[in-house]
């Protein structure tokens, strides 16, 4: 039977806030345990939580990027249930009324067509401490500095059909949020997860299928693996006469498996009621005015003009566009270099993503600055360098630090464009091989590269290839 | 006249005027709880310590002039304000450990004003009852009979005022905590509107309820204390961002031409004859004082009491859930695991009437069930407060019994829960409408040879605080049953 895949991803995002959505604390990643929790987050009795106004507004904009509703009144809720890193016993988050309804983005499928993805919704609510199971002997340490850190809950619409879609969706709302400026994005340190509701029904069927859910997925990479083990360990099992169980699982990045955690049996009634110490969340039309008015270009809209305005490529364009700090560095790349943006394209996606690869560096910690770098293309355009001896400069000015200029003249760089010198070079050449000469005039033109290898290595590369070949061709035909 | 008898205007005034020290006032209120406080037990904590320090500070402050309005004025709290370095227990064995941190708003503001802090007083396990019997440390006796209960759940200010432990206690009101002792003790009990004094740093029972406010012997002296708690808080959400009136000023507002409605649904067959006597009594005062009399009709208002104990307790569910075991208050010893930890660690912490609430939150809220419950109170809520803001369209206050009965004996009702629910019918609606209510001693009763007093219920419109106010500021300058004091205790 042919099955097709139904997957709906519920993205947290840590919301990029100075202090945690309900308390004054701090959010700083990483610090001593139990530093950045002060009464509100310990849950001490008598407090209250007061609502953290740039999260609301972080939530807008993530709305108005996605061309979603923005609820003028919103209702915060308890979601109670016993943890011990959940101080309250409830988690304040958002049930019956999000503040951000019915949004969607598009993403681009591996054939190169478009796909409209819904966002069903996105609430804002706080995320529990960590429990740390291991160093203390047969017990757990309870770490509540992220406890209250505010989360934007980015639920989907089931429109995703592949582990494939699933990713490229996760990473265009990856994208969105560092563009807005409202989350880091840094999966590492939790700051951006997913989980994955996947289900798998026979192809034309309308119903959707039973679905379970794969917990707390902090790559992309696992993302896709999680989803298309779970793909085939529900077919598997539906093939083999069995059912599916609606249930919550675990991905174990090691064995590269899903297991159980809890069936819907198991699963907490969690007694959600509105939280009677907050009141309804009202959004002023100015608010959201004042946030649209600042809304920046969206990576979308940016790459549609990079196709426009650069001529390049979709693909291109989603590349550079991919962060808001590499389109920057690129467009000013091309601003510095006064054009030429083909070129510049195919640098920075060449030669300086590679060696930011190749270093695990962010854009704007590149050896190399954007300004640099368009000093060593101009270099190119203005024929002092060839392409080839480009690619040695910029090796040298990513391992030491200079200037293309610099690099060119210590190392005697600068292309041989003298016609007379060319021809010089070309001579002797000729004048050693003979033997390859005669073979070259007896119709053997293969080794025309023969001959501009040599002329290369006798000038250490420096000869204008266009010049060279030109050159060559007229004197080798005699 | 003794100091203990003065009021909080009487004693402010002989401060200022330097009749008297703080630290006189306090060595004599501190005496007093000495002697006579254990037979009432009225506290749970006393804190000589710090009251003499206060006093001595209130007292330079007096020297210089520049003591807050009420500086060097004893008064105790209610153990459901959280005290900074003090124990605050909520009477419960859970908290019995539990040394707050910081001050509440309320405890911060009074203690701005200039107020000596005595003690904090015994009330109702987290304020969830409507005798002072479900306290971890035993129920307060009422001064005016030993053998009767004061009210709760705010027993313990209320005993303390009572017997001039104290001149002024500060309450809590979620159902009728404030009112309902200030009736059974002769005192003027004042629950705000919803929002006007701050919650935080008072330990939540139900949030949407729970209000804090002043048992004290006169509506001048409820006026002078709320004047120093009232006020937005910006770590109270709900706290409302709207002028405090100048209350004390206020008082002055004269009754002719007041409209008062008379609550039919109050005078009910459930009332005490001898109480509802007393209350139309104070009616005719009032009446003659050129207050216009006339009739209204909540015919919502007797699902009071069904709709509260399905919001209160569901609200106290979830509020009571921090009380793990993890990071304060009672741990069981050596617990196996992390569900016997909670097992045990509140099974042993939380005494019944506080589990079966919790029991009672927990179903209303439960999936299948909450529509049913919670969701169709919600709803009966709003139809109680449209009830009333039709009566306010006709009326200045309404009027009518604060308990159905005088004090009952001690153990007489706590066998069974749904009549001591009962006894809150006539507060529970100015807590699910949000509206400021007062009690006011309006005459007594006689029962088993004894005389036991009888509160006179005004409710206002929201902020409507002035108004009640000086109705029971004019109504106390007619009347004298306020300065009756409970025998042996004068």
């Amino acid at each position: 039977m042919e099955w097709e895949t139904v997957i709906g991803l519920e993205i947290h995002a840590q919301l990029a806030t100075r202090s945690k959505i309900f308390s004054g604390s701090a959010t700083v990643y990483g610090a001593e345990p139990n530093t950045q929790a002060n009464l509100v987050d310990l849950g001490y009795p008598g407090v209250l939580p007061v609502l953290n106004g740039e999260a609301v507004r972080m939530a807008v904009r993530f709305g108005l990027a996605t061309g979603a509703k923005i609820a003028r009144r919103s209702i915060f809720a308890r979601k109670n249930y016993f943890y011990p890193d959940l101080p309250k016993g409830y988690q304040i988050s958002q049930y019956e009324r999000p503040v951000v309804e019915d949004g969607s983005l598009e993403i681009v499928l591996e054939d190169g067509s478009r796909k409209t993805v819904g966002i069903t919704r996105a609430h804002l609510e706080e995320d529990a401490g960590k429990s740390l199971h291991e160093d203390f002997h047969g017990l757990s340490g309870i770490d509540l500095n992220r406890a209250g850190t505010p989360l934007l809950e980015i639920v989907s619409e089931p429109d995703l059909r592949s582990a494939k879609e699933a990713v490229a969706y996760m990473k265009k709302i990856h994208t969105l949020v560092r563009y807005l400026e409202i989350c880091d994005g840094n999966m590492q340190e939790g700051s951006f997860r997913c989980d994955a509701n996947v289900s798998v029904r026979p192809k034309g069927q309308a119903e959707f299928g039973t679905r379970a859910e794969i917990k707390n997925l902090n790559s992309f990479r696992f993302v896709e693996r999680a989803i298309n083990h779970e793909i085939d360990r529900q077919i598997e099992l539906l093939e083999g006469g069995g059912k599916v169980v609606q249930e919550t699982r675990l991905y174990d990045p090691d064995r590269g498996e899903t297991r159980s955690m809890r069936s819907k049996e198991e699963a907490n009634d969690y007694r959600y009621f509105p939280d009677p110490d907050l009141l309804p969340l009202a959004i002023a039309e100015s608010v959201i005015e004042s946030v649209r008015g600042a809304l920046p270009e969206l990576p979308d809209e940016k790459a549609a003009r990079f196709c426009a305005d650069y001529g390049l490529s979709d693909y291109g364009a989603g590349v550079l566009t991919a962060s808001r700090e590499l389109a920057e560095f690129y467009e000013t790349v091309v601003r510095r270099l006064g054009g030429q943006p083909k070129l510049a394209a195919n640098w920075v996606m060449g030669e300086l993503s590679g060696a930011l690869n190749r270093e695990n560096l962010e854009v704007r910690q590149s050896r190399v600055g954007a300004e640099a770098l368009a000093g060593l293309l101009a270099r190119i355009v203005d024929n002092t360098i060839s392409g080839k001896i480009a690619k040695e400069v910029f090796e040298a000015m990513w391992s030491e630090g200079r200037d293309a200029d610099a690099v060119i003249e210590a190392k005697g760089l600068k292309q041989i464009t003298d016609s007379s010198a060319i021809e010089r070079a070309i001579d002797e050449v000729m004048a050693k091989n003979p033997g390859q000469l005669a073979e070259y005039r007896s119709g053997k033109d293969k080794l025309f590269g023969f001959f501009v290898g040599q002329v290369m290595k006798d000038t250490g590369g420096k000869a204008n290839p266009a010049q060279l070949n030109e050159l060559l061709k007229r004197k080798l035909s005699g | 006249m003794s100091l203990h008898t003065l009021t909080v205007a009487e004693l402010a005034a002989g401060l200022k005027a330097r009749r008297f020290s703080s630290l006189e006032l306090t060595l004599h209120f501190l005496g007093r709880i000495e002697r006579l406080a254990p037979e009432l037990n009225a506290f749970v904590t006393i804190t000589a310590d710090r009251a003499l320090a206060d006093a001595r500070a209130a007292d330079e402050g007096l020297a210089r002039g520049t003591g807050g309005p009420l500086a060097g004025v004893p008064i105790a709290h209610k153990d459901i304000f959280c005290t900074d370095g003090i124990l605050t227990t909520c009477s419960s064995k859970m908290l019995s450990n539990f040394v707050a941190p910081y001050d509440a708003t309320v405890v911060e503001r009074w203690r701005a004003a200039g107020t000596v802090l005595l003690g904090k007083t015994n009330m109702d396990e987290f304020a969830m009852g409507s005798s002072n019997e479900t306290s971890f440390y035993g129920p307060v006796k009422n001064p005016w009979d030993l053998g009767r209960v004061p009210g709760g759940s705010s027993g313990g200010s209320a005993a303390a005022v009572a017997a001039c432990l104290a001149p002024a206690a500060s309450g809590t009101d979620t159902g009728g905590s404030i009112r309902q002792p200030a009736a059974l003790t002769n005192l003027t009990g004042l629950k705000p509107t919803y929002g006007r004094v701050s919650r935080y740093g008072m330990v939540a029972f139900a949030s949407s309820l729970d209000q804090a406010g002043m048992l004290t012997r006169s509506a001048e002296d409820a006026a002078l204390l709320l004047q120093a708690m009232a006020g937005h808080d910006p770590r109270d959400s709900t706290s409302v961002e709207a002028p405090v009136p100048d209350y004390v000023a206020e008082l002055a507002t004269p009754l002719k031409g007041l409209r008062i409605g008379l609550l039919r649904e109050f005078f009910d067959q459930g009332l005490d004859p001898q109480v509802g006597k007393c209350v139309r009594e104070a009616i005719e005062v009032l009446r003659d004082a050129g207050a216009t009399v006339r009739e209204v009709s909540l015919p919502s208002l007797p699902l009071s009491v069904p709709t509260y104990y399905v919001v209160a307790p569901a609200e106290c569910s979830s509020n009571l859930s921090r009380f793990d075991g993890v990071r304060f208050g009672h741990r069981c010893d050596d617990p196996r695991d992390l569900f016997d930890l909670y097992r045990r660690s509140r099974g042993e912490g939380f005494g019944a009437e506080v589990k079966r609430r919790i029991m009672t939150g927990t179903y209303v809220l439960s999936a299948g069930y909450y529509d049913a419950y919670y969701l169709k109170a919600q709803k009966v809520r709003a139809l109680i407060a449209a009830d009333f803001a039709r009566a306010f369209a006709e009326v200045d206050v309404v009027l009518g019994p604060t308990s159905p009965t005088a004090a009952f004996e001690l153990g007489a009702k706590t066998s069974d829960p749904i009549t001591m629910y009962l006894n809150d019918i006539y507060t529970i609606g100015a807590n699910l409408a949000g509206l400021p209510a007062i009690s006011v001693p309006c005459g007594f009763v006689r029962e088993g040879g004894r005389e036991l007093p009888v509160g006179l219920q005004l409710i206002g419109s929201h902020f409507g605080e002035s108004r009640l106010l000086s109705v029971s500021h004019q109504y106390q300058r007619l009347t004298d049953w306020h300065r009756r004091i409970a025998p042996g205790y004068e």
